[in-house]
């Protein structure tokens, strides 16, 4: 049988999100589906599941960072010293 | 109650389940293997739970399951059959859900099994949805159709003569010399001393 791998995505509960589950190995969608119930659903551990054949995503992991950008970061802001700065405001307003 | 429905339906999947288990670990594929033992242990779970409505909430449904002499076992000889081929095992699988299907709908009447009946039937739904998807795939394979031919005499015996015509409608095979329930084959005496074996050696009165 050709074989593609199809994702496979799952709710544990109604109302939450989708996570990724792991992936099946199918010759078409009926059989993902028949498999994927078996793997990922049948201890009760999943409301809902989703299939996605792996050719349908889409790749993104190049990001170009030529620029210092790191201001648009969070870690591009010492948080540490700006939260002292402001206790120590707050200390002060509420001790006048 | 038809009590001696029942016990059949409950032999028939003790034994299935068991023969079915048997292929675990060594499946074609990873998933299919998932997938086919976790239905084997379906179909013993719908024995378990027909033995226990035939010995009352109070009763020993192990004790029914397993204690019987081998003679005094009600299942069909295509279930006694043993690790066939893949083909075989799946025309074997699509044949039985199929009968499954019709004797089920059958006993949903019943003022006792009904309501298990029912149980079964949601459970059996995603079953069938599995054998039926093997067989459209495979339907037109030699090796797969010789299995289903092969095997068609063994699976108009599950079902009793009144239910049988709705079954040939359904496969659309012609009607042939069922091969009945009430003689096993000898493949059932082997699986029958390995299954009742524990039982059988532990001292009287062992509490499980």
């Amino acid at each position: 049988m050709s074989e593609n791998v199809f994702e496979v995505f799952r709710q544990e509960r109604r109302g939450q999100p989708f996570e990724h589950a792991g992936s099946v190995v199918a010759p078409d969608a009926d059989f993902a589906e028949a498999w994927a119930r078996e793997q990922y659903g049948r201890r009760g551990e999943s409301v809902a599941l989703w299939l996605v054949p792996r050719e349908a995503i889409r790749d993104v992991e190049d990001w170009a960072d030529e620029f210092d950008l790191k201001y648009r970061r969070v870690d591009g802001y010492s948080i540490k010293a700006r939260l002292k700065e402001a206790r120590e405001r707050a200390d002060t307003a509420r001790a006048g | 109650m038809n009590e001696q429905t029942l016990l059949e339906l409950a032999d028939d999947e003790l034994i299935l389940g068991w023969r079915e288990s048997e292929w675990t670990g060594i499946a074609p594929m990873l998933e299919e293997d998932v997938a086919f033992s976790s239905i084997a242990q379906n179909e013993i779970g719908h024995a378990r739970a027909a033995y226990q409505l035939l010995v009352g909430e109070d009763g020993d449904a192990d004790a029914l399951a397993f204690d019987r002499k081998l003679e005094e076992y009600r299942c069909a000889p295509l279930v006694e059959l043993r690790l066939m081929d893949w083909a075989h095992t799946i025309a074997r699988r699509w044949l039985y859900e199929t009968a499954d299907e019709i004797r089920i709908a059958a006993l949903k009447d019943d003022p006792d099994a009904g309501g298990l009946a029912a149980k079964i039937d949601r459970e059996e739904a995603y079953h069938r949805m599995h054998a039926e998807m093997w067989n459209t795939r495979l339907k037109d394979e030699p090796r797969y159709r010789k299995a289903v031919a092969d095997l068609w005499p063994y699976a108009l015996g599950l079902l009793s003569p009144e239910l049988r015509p709705t079954l040939i409608a359904r496969v659309g095979l012609p009607e042939v010399d069922a091969i009945e329930r009430g003689s096993h084959t000898g493949e059932l005496a082997e699986l029958w001393d390995e299954m009742t074996m524990v039982r059988r050696s532990a001292p009287a009165g062992s509490q499980w």
